[in-house]
């Protein structure tokens, strides 16, 4: 319980003293974590595309063989991409363009290089999403759209894609939340997001479990609230469960315009005069009942006493 | 303008692999007919329509859509098939869009016309087909009836020269059925020129001018539908037929 306590004293005073370098640290990975995750779909969904172009054998020689190098440089493009660590790559970019042109060309701003290497990586991953999410809608969707004359480009502008985007949704947000984490990796090449912020402030304070609990924290609020703002997107895009008639049909105008049979008559239950007289007529035929039963009783039981000695009946 | 040939189909056959379902058709339509294509399943009705419509490619043969080729026609297959509209037994409605959408997209993305002309042309069929009312409505809120009147209008908004209708009321409800075949009729009588492939003999019989009974890949007979039911000239016809008329 103490070191709870001394734990928290530890964080607040960290917190009052660096929160603006923490608060810059949240910042700087959400926009990465955006703009990567947005330009990564845009790069999977290109790919996602151009993979599923089909050729068949009547086509030109060209157009197949074309067709054919596009699927096999995305492949390479995702095999690369998808199997090889992101901190790698960061480095491998970073040092690679100064390496290849002689120090003539280099990465001057870390944010060009950053979302560079976390947009690539996500497009790797966001690739097959999409191929996944194309495939996963119904072929007769691509019949109706070519039956209707839309070309390739259309068909999948509009009816496929839009379809697609909502399947694969939840992977979007899976990668969304994986890029809010994994930025951390690019402190190597010195891209000062969240996680940077902790070694500087560690390099300054020496509290390593304290600055490392408000990472986790703060690491975690982002994540949930992304699930969060994701998971309302995906119901705003499935819309309404229901939807209005333009017009009333014409079973549905019968509705209002119906005549019950009883209405204005004693048995109309929204007439309270006639329900009192309903009422009334109801008691009288009760007590005449009532009184019909008390004859026959009392008929019974003289009779009763003729036929039986036994009966118990009788009162 | 009437007795125009619109299509014209010589030679057509189509193999799936080794197995050859279309053998060596050869088929007209004139404008203005109504012909029912029957024939058991398997008999190749619907390959013949999804080839006419370049849904499947020809192994051999050729396809004439108002005198011209259709595979060296201008604008590819997407400006012909613009021109031949399509109703499917699965119906194929885009579940993305409202039904009013359904029928919009086409006329401005393809036929590129204004968002409000082709609105008005959408709810011209819808309510010719009785969907009128439901225009908000996404696909998966509608009945499988109502769907396949959408994907009809849907069509028909493409103003096509010829309509194929694929099984349109194989996957309904039979009590269904009825809705759509009364809207068929009625393209009928307004002189549309429809090719209809169909296990519904009592609409080949009654609403269609020439009736084709396919098997085995090719066409086994071809008159008109009083001939072909009370006349048929041929055995398998005359067997077809009174399996159909046993059910």
């Amino acid at each position: 319980m103490d070191k709870l306590t001394q734990l928290g004293s530890d964080m607040v005073t960290l917190w009052s003293k660096y929160h603006d370098m923490y608060l810059d640290g949240i910042a700087n990975t959400l926009i990465l974590a955006v703009v990567a995750t947005a330009i990564g779909c845009l790069i999977g969904f290109v790919c996602g595309i151009l993979q599923t172009i089909p050729y068949t054998k009547s086509d030109s020689v060209f157009k197949r063989f074309f067709l054919k190098l596009i699927r096999v440089l995305v492949r390479v493009y995702v095999e690369v991409f998808r199997g090889t660590p992101m901190i790698l790559q960061a480095v491998f970019i970073f040092f690679g363009l100064p390496y290849f042109t002689d120090n003539a060309l280099q990465f001057t701003n870390m944010w060009t290089v950053s979302i560079l290497v976390v947009s690539i990586n996500t497009g790797a991953y966001m690739a097959e999403s999409v191929r996944g999410g194309i495939i996963s809608v119904d072929p007769g969707q691509t019949e109706g759209a070519k039956a209707i004359g839309m070309n390739h480009f259309q068909t999948m502008l509009y009816v496929i894609l839009p379809q697609a985007l909502r399947n694969i949704l939840p992977q979007i947000g899976n990668n969304f939340i994986i890029n809010i984490k994994d930025t951390s990796v690019m402190f190597i090449i010195g891209f000062t997001e969240f996680f940077a912020t902790h070694k500087a402030v560690v390099g300054a304070s020496y509290r390593y479990f304290p600055s490392a609990a408000i990472e986790m924290i703060g690491y975690l609020t982002m994540t949930l609230l992304a699930s969060f703002i994701l998971r309302y997107i995906e119901k705003k895009m499935d819309g309404s469960s229901s939807y209005d008639l333009a017009q009333a049909d014409a079973l549905t105008m019968a509705g209002g315009t119906y005549n019950h049979p009883n209405r204005g008559t004693p048995f109309d239950e929204r007439n309270p005069e006639g329900v009192k007289s309903m009422l009334r007529e109801e008691l009288r035929r009760q007590a005449e009942m009532e009184e019909a039963r008390q004859k026959g009783r009392q008929v019974e039981a003289h009779q009763g006493r003729h036929q039986s000695t036994t009966d118990s009946r009788g009162e | 303008m009437l007795n125009k040939e619109i299509l014209q189909v010589n030679h057509l056959s189509k193999s799936f692999g080794t197995h050859q379902v279309l053998k060596d058709i050869d088929f007209t339509v004139k404008k203005g007919d109504v012909t029912s294509i029957i024939g058991a399943s398997g008999s190749g009705k619907s390959t013949l329509l999804r080839c006419i419509n370049l849904l499947e490619t020809p192994t051999s043969g050729e396809i004439f859509f108002q005198g011209e080729d259709i595979r060296h026609r201008k604008g590819g297959a997407s400006a012909y098939r613009a021109k031949v509209g399509m109703v499917f037994q699965s119906f194929n409605l885009f579940n993305n869009m409202t039904v009013l959408e359904n029928c919009v997209v086409g006329q401005t993305k393809v036929l590129k016309k204004g968002k409000k002309e082709a609105e008005e042309t959408a709810m011209k069929f819808l309510t010719k087909v009785g969907m009128a009312p439901y225009i908000n409505a996404k696909p998966r809120q509608i009945s499988g009836g109502q769907k396949q009147r959408v994907a009809i209008a849907r069509a028909l908004a493409m103003n096509p020269d010829v309509l194929l209708f694929d099984e349109p009321t194989s996957a309904l409800d039979p009590e269904m059925v009825g809705e759509v075949l009364s809207v068929m009729r009625d393209l009928a009588a307004d002189g549309l020129t429809m090719l209809v492939v169909t296990h519904e003999m009592a609409f080949a019989r009654d609403v269609s001018n020439r009736v084709v009974f396919m098997r085995d890949g090719v066409i086994w007979e071809d008159a008109s539908p009083e001939e072909l039911f009370s006349n048929p000239q041929r055995e398998e016809t005359k067997e077809f037929l009174s399996r159909f008329m046993e059910r």
